[in-house]
């Protein structure tokens, strides 16, 4: 069971590198901070994991440190930060 | 049996995630990227603590990691809304099929 949980942590790991791409290539602002939230949620999925298999329960309040962080993120970035569209969107 | 159940939860929400990831990497516009960006917060992470929960080891642990579902739930509605509508203000157009 433990070894199934840090299988599907490094899976989830594997994603975000994958999403980096994202960040790269990402036409507006807005897809560089959709990729931004996603860091966020899977690594609140990471950190749940990891606090399960490492049993540091205070791992589960990082997270959720860590998903409020995020929302609070994203909306300062919808209401303040995203001004003008940088570069045509096709 | 519980076992099994929070096994099959685990690789379900990863199913998600990854094919949030996917969905973010192969989607038009920013409209469709943010409901690809929602599988992943509201299936992929709500599986994934399904399954912790029930391996947890007190009612209380349990319940805290469902705690952080609903949080995230509504964050992430609250930002999808916020974004699309910022995204519209700022005149971007919804990608349609075959080019604008």
């Amino acid at each position: 069971m433990t070894t199934l949980m840090l299988a599907v942590a490094l899976f989830l790991l594997a994603n975000l590198v994958l999403a980096l791409i994202v960040a790269a290539r990402g036409p507006t602002p807005a897809d560089r901070m959709l990729m931004a939230l996603l860091i966020g949620t899977t690594g609140t999925g990471i950190l749940v994991l990891l606090a399960q298999t490492m049993h540091l329960p205070a791992l589960v309040d990082v997270a959720l440190v860590l998903a409020l962080l995020a929302a609070i993120g994203g909306i300062a970035f919808a209401r303040r930060a995203w001004q003008v569209v940088e570069g045509k969107h096709d | 049996m519980i076992e099994w159940l929070s096994m099959a939860l685990l690789l379900v929400g990863a199913f998600f995630f990854f094919a949030g990831t996917v969905g973010l990497l192969r989607f038009p516009d920013v409209y469709s990227r943010l409901h690809a960006l929602a599988k992943a917060d509201n299936l992929g992470l709500g599986c994934v603590l399904f399954g912790l929960a029930l391996q947890a080891e007190s009612l209380a642990a349990a319940l805290k990691l469902l705690l952080i579902w609903p949080l995230v739930m509504a964050a992430s509605a609250s930002i999808g809304f916020a974004i699309a509508r910022r995204a519209h203000r700022l005149g971007i157009a919804p990608w349609r099929k075959g080019g604008q």
